[in-house]
């Protein structure tokens, strides 16, 4: 049971649910204390014990289920053709058919034991192999789909595939009948091990795949993902707004411990002759950000700000207060659509407003100028994404020097590579010089470092 | 044998709580019983109003220990926590004590003599009689043991986290002055948490791990059976099933197991028999604490109330 156990573990890896040595020993305590033969109780002990949030719950709840129960042999063909076996059987011994079965069942001297096992047909004997075997063939380590093939002749070869082979041989010409039977079973005995690998795949192989597939989409171009990959890119967006969160939440104010703040203690032990029986402490004030993001929503760039746009707005708890505009020929505020809309709609609606259009900066900061200038005060830290790609039209980056003088920072995100910047119509390096940053921001990554930096100048 | 013995316990822990009118569910009474087992504390998380402190009160209740309250907030120190100096105390006694201060050190002869008296007078000012003890040593200091009730935990910052995990872990705090303090009887430790922030994994690795979210039809009905003992059995099997229903629409806040103990009372106070529509829109304003969820869900009530009543025929 420890070793099943062990596994059972290494599944939960598998899912997601991150099991370290100390929560597996108080797993096992708990195990202990309750027994395993109640499953509902272990599962339950189990699950008190593994799980830490209410997602892992349901995701450990499935692979207990996945994981006890172990896939039966497929009994329905090899029935199918005993029962075929035992018509013919009814010619040779007109004895009730379970007698002749019993008959037929016992196999001739000299099989090994594989082949014993399977023309007796003895489900438990044959799945308790099965698990055996794949322990032997350490089906645990599986990683890739693409190992199923190799793991599953392994484990057909741990339970002795090579000496049911010989005897097929031998039977196939001593006794074409038994052997037909035999050579159905291990058909069935083959689907049987391709289940278990499948199903070993599922527990323990989910945790690698994720991670390979989040790397790479971490680091693949937002501008050009698939569609299909939309959903998921949504879902580490997430993520990092997550780990952001629990970063940078921190309470406003925090006394801090040991400073006497001495003007306040005296005012406010005046009524004692200054003797300080009640003091003060000094107090640290931090600020959260206030961002204003305006986001390029044509054509390339729309994706990318999407998702910085995501980003940003999943950041309440850190972010104090975040109003967002978008333009591409002229500016429109959007941070409305972004809070009352889900991700998928906001940015459907945003871009029958305003996206689709050529890009005009120039034009864009005229209207952000003349409407929303009042929006930035000296602590708000202004984020453009765009590629800075003005159609050779008069970029007003005027404009832009009293956005940045009015502003705490003044950070330009870029899609594009830095080689790009400056060439055709590309007004970057104009721009630059009024920004107090300005990086590179193709990436999920990139996107991360990028507002991770933002928020970290506040803390 | 084992085997028998513990879910014959937890049956145990169920009754327990059930005597004290807390209908716990299966997963609940495990918890209870682990914890109680590997000495882990629970950290019990669910939306608002599912009975997440109640429990604690009905664990106390029913072992027959006191119960300490440490309510979470933000800025929680470990001086509000924990344990504290009576500054005010120890000052007073300086000044009460300034005349003998005086006494004490005019019997010593050289500086290095006074100094050495002096040490020993300050160790007597750090002493445990100026500790004044905060909620987390109180309990640690409980000879017969204690339920402690950490109530909401997520509404404290990352660093009181980190405050309790010694605590948690071996039962015990560490005073610089005083030493380390150990629970005399390890007391039994209930975390409760509405998710507002994700505690840390430190924490977390250090507690069992309990969902309480809404109870099922039954096991509500039997809810409302032990706090509302007057209410009729029609009565009450339709209520609930119009509150299962009400829970299916998409609110800012569901109403929980407290909202339907408290609509319960209110039924029975006006003397209803059933369900109607006048009825239900006269007292909705129980059950849902937003006016938009209120708006939401008047129009529906014809509907629920049909849905439950049929529900009940078939029940």
């Amino acid at each position: 049971m420890r070793e099943n156990l062990h596994r059972f573990f290494r599944a939960a890896r598998g899912v997601g649910v991150h099991v370290s040595p100390a929560e597996s020993i108080d797993a096992m305590r708990a195990v202990a204390q309750v027994g395993i033969s109640d499953r509902a109780l272990l599962r339950d002990a189990l699950l008190l014990t593994l799980a830490k949030s209410q997602d892992e719950k349901l995701a450990l709840g499935d692979c207990f289920d996945l994981f006890f129960s172990q896939p039966e042999p497929r009994q329905d063909q090899t029935e199918a053709n005993s029962e075929e076996s035992a018509s013919q059987d009814v010619d040779q011994s007109p004895s009730s058919s379970s007698a002749s079965e019993a008959g037929e069942g016992q196999p001739p001297e000299g099989l090994g034991p594989l082949a014993q096992m399977l023309l007796s047909q003895d489900r438990n004997a044959i799945a308790a192999a099965i698990a055996g075997a794949s322990g032997a063939a350490s089906l645990s380590d599986i990683r890739y789909s693409t190992q199923r093939g190799i793991f599953s002749s392994r484990i057909l070869d741990a339970m002795g595939l090579q000496r049911l082979r010989d005897d097929l041989d031998a039977l196939t010409a001593s006794n074409p009948a038994l052997a037909e039977r035999l050579r159905a079973a291990l058909d069935a005995l083959r689907e049987a091990v391709r289940d278990t690998v499948s199903q070993g795949l599922a527990l323990y192989a989910r945790e690698e795949a994720e991670n390979l597939r989040n790397e790479i989409l971490r680091n693949a171009p937002l501008a050009r993902i698939e569609r299909r990959q939309v959903a998921e890119m949504r879902a580490l967006i997430r993520q990092i707004a997550r780990r952001l969160r629990e970063r940078y939440s921190k309470p406003r104010k925090r006394q801090r411990r040991g400073h006497l703040d001495v003007r306040r203690t005296l005012r406010r032990n005046a009524a004692w002759g200054g003797v300080p029986f009640l003091t003060a402490w000094k107090r640290k004030h931090r600020d959260r950000p206030k961002i204003v993001a305006l986001c390029d929503v044509s054509g390339s760039v729309a994706q990318v700000s999407d998702f910085f746009l995501l980003l940003i707005h999943s950041l309440h708890e850190v972010v104090d207060d975040v109003r967002s505009f978008a333009f591409s020929s002229h500016m429109i505020e959007v941070s409305e659509i972004l809070e009352k809309k889900s991700p998928g709609e906001a940015m459907a609606e945003i871009m029958s407003k305003v996206g689709f259009g050529s890009s005009d900066y120039g034009s864009s900061l005229v209207d952000f100028e003349k409407d929303f200038m009042g929006t930035l005060t000296p602590q708000t830290t202004v984020i453009v994404l765009g590629d800075a790609r003005s159609n050779n039209l008069d970029p007003r980056a005027d404009i832009l020097r009293r956005i940045s003088e009015r502003s705490k920072r003044l950070v330009w995100l870029n899609p594009e590579g830095r080689l790009a910047w400056g060439f055709g119509d590309s007004e970057m390096p104009r721009y630059a010089t009024f920004c107090t940053v300005v990086r590179q921001c193709a990436t999920a990554q990139q996107l991360e470092r990028a507002v991770s930096d933002i928020v970290a100048t506040y803390q | 044998m084992a085997d028998q013995k513990a879910s014959t316990s937890i049956e145990a822990v169920e009754s327990g709580l059930a005597a004290q009118g807390y209908i716990a569910s299966r997963q609940i009474a495990t918890a209870v019983y682990l914890s109680q087992q590997i000495e882990k504390p629970i950290l019990v998380e669910g939306p608002a109003g599912v009975g997440k402190t109640e429990l604690a009160k009905a664990i106390a209740a029913w072992r027959g220990m006191k119960m300490i309250r440490l309510q979470c907030y933000e800025g929680l120190d470990e001086a509000k926590a924990l344990y504290e100096w009576k500054y005010a105390k120890q000052l007073l006694y300086t000044q009460i004590l300034k005349d003998k201060l005086g006494e004490v050190l005019g019997g010593a002869q050289t500086l290095h003599a006074a100094l050495n008296q002096l040490h020993d007078f300050g160790d007597v000012f750090f002493s445990k009689e100026f500790v004044e003890p905060r909620p987390l040593l109180q309990a640690l200091e409980q000879p017969g043991g204690c339920v402690l009730l950490i109530d909401e935990i997520d509404k404290s910052d990352a660093e009181f986290e980190s405050l309790l995990l010694e605590i948690l872990s071996d039962f015990q705090v560490t005073i610089p002055e005083l030493g380390t303090v150990s629970a005399i009887t390890p007391p039994t430790v209930i975390l409760t948490s509405n998710s507002e922030r994700d505690l840390g994994d430190a924490l977390k690795r250090r507690c069992l791990h309990l969902h309480i979210g809404f109870p099922e039809q039954r096991l509500e009905e039997r809810i409302v059976e032990s706090r509302v003992p007057g209410i009729a059995q029609a009565l009450r099997r339709q209520m609930v099933g119009f509150i299962h229903e009400i829970r299916s629409l998409d609110l800012k806040k569901l109403p929980s197991v407290s909202e339907t103990i408290d609509w319960a009372r209110v039924l029975v106070l006006l003397q209803a028999t059933e369900l109607d529509t006048e009825i239900v829109k006269d007292t909705l304003n129980v059950l849902l604490k937003y006016e938009a969820d209120i708006e939401a869900a008047s129009p529906q009530v014809t509907t629920f109330i049909a849905k439950a009543a049929r529900s009940n025929v078939f029940g």
